[in-house]
């Protein structure tokens, strides 16, 4: 499946759950797909999308909290998944879509072809992690994992087709900033 | 007045402060034990200063007053986060930076990071106080005053033995 395929298929299982996107591609294609004001765009600071949303998720424990990475981002701040899994925020939703490259800078590997990242954030401490390789399987999983109590990890497996001529996200990052927190 | 950790805890929460993140210094010991042990805010430790700053600024978006205490040899793993998320998003924090290596004074692996601490904060144009025994409460009131201003990061730069 296409990362564009896997995320417009979270987006439609969701309502009004806060997304905090990784950069690159991540928010290009979710803002192309549904420019939601829930969703929020980190387009520098690489890595940190997940401690943004833990961030979130322990000041707001009445709202859940959505966070969709990437695996070069992930591995850039791993730490992050231990802080997740020890403190435990029962309203946080981490998907990372996995296409085992730094798509967005060219396709160079990175180590997920050999390292699962679903079993680094279950030695983390996440209470459920799932893996996902086709868009139905992500769907029932998507649906099913929204219900129970995290932190849930779910690792998407997606290739590394993307629209060529994809926009960049056309907001400011301080409006970005302002709209996203006019809905928390 | 003389403040200590407890004290110095108290000005900040009297200013609104409510959330902390952050990674130890030896300087700022005292800080986070009080910080560990206050039922009335939250500490989140980190395993990475810009890590802290990701999560001071996931808490500011949902509405808290954050702090985030490092070390200086921290700043230099926060430029990217303070650079390409908070000064563009403009989503503020206090940082209390506890500043190993000043005036020379330190073990060596402090020496250089100490020496251009101030150096690194100007070029990358986060505004920064150096707290002093005599200044705190000035200090605390003039960086909060800066900081909800402008809507960015200010330091506030920590030597040994300034909290009694
Ligand atoms: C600190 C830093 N280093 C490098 C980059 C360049 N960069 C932007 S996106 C990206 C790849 C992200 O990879 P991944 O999280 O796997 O997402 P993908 O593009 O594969 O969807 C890189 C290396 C950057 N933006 N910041
Ligand atoms: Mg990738």
């Amino acid at each position: 499946m296409k990362r564009a395929e896997a995320i417009k298929t979270v987006l439609t299982v969701l309502s009004d759950e806060l997304v905090v996107h990784a950069n690159g591609l991540i928010c290009r294609e979710s803002f192309v797909i549904n420019d939601r004001p829930q969703n929020f765009y980190m387009i520098g600071s690489m890595g940190l999308a997940a401690s943004i949303g833990l961030g979130i998720a322990v000041s707001k424990p009445e709202r859940k909290i959505v966070v969709f990475d990437g695996d070069g981002n992930v591995l850039m701040n791993m730490g992050t998944l231990a802080q997740i899994g020890t403190l435990c925020p029962e309203n946080f939703y981490h998907f990372v879509f996995d296409n085992e490259v730094y798509g967005s800078t060219g396709n160079q590997p990175t180590l997920t072809n050999v390292i699962e990242l679903e079993k680094v954030a279950r030695a983390s401490g996440y209470i459920k992690t799932y893996r996902a390789i086709n868009s139905g399987e992500l769907r029932v999983i998507a649906e099913e994992c929204l219900k129970i109590k995290g932190p849930v990890f779910i690792l998407v497996k997606v290739n590394t087709e993307y629209d060529k001529k994809i926009e960049r996200v056309s907001h400011a990052p301080e409006e970005i900033k302002k709209r996203f927190m006019a809905v928390i | 007045m003389i403040y200590n950790a407890s004290s110095f805890i108290y000005l900040l929460k009297q200013q609104g402060i409510n959330f902390f993140s952050g990674v130890p210094c030896s300087i700022l010991t005292g800080i986070i034990r009080e910080l560990i042990d206050d039922d009335s805010v939250t500490y989140v430790s980190s395993t990475r200063e810009d890590e802290a700053v990701g999560i001071a600024s996931g808490a500011y978006m949902a509405g808290k007053s954050p702090v985030v205490l490092m070390q200086n040899s921290g700043l230099g793993n926060s430029l990217n986060v303070l650079t390409s998320l908070s000064l563009i998003y403009k989503i503020p924090c206090l940082m209390l930076v506890s500043w190993r290596g000043y005036k020379g004074k330190d073990a060596p692996e402090h020496l250089i990071a100490g020496d251009i601490s101030e150096k690194i904060l100007r070029v990358a144009g986060i505004p920064f106080f150096v707290l002093e025994k005599e200044n705190i409460e000035n200090v605390i009131m003039s960086a909060m005053k800066l900081m909800k201003e402008k809507s960015i990061p200010v330091v506030i730069l920590i030597k040994n033995g300034v909290l009694g």
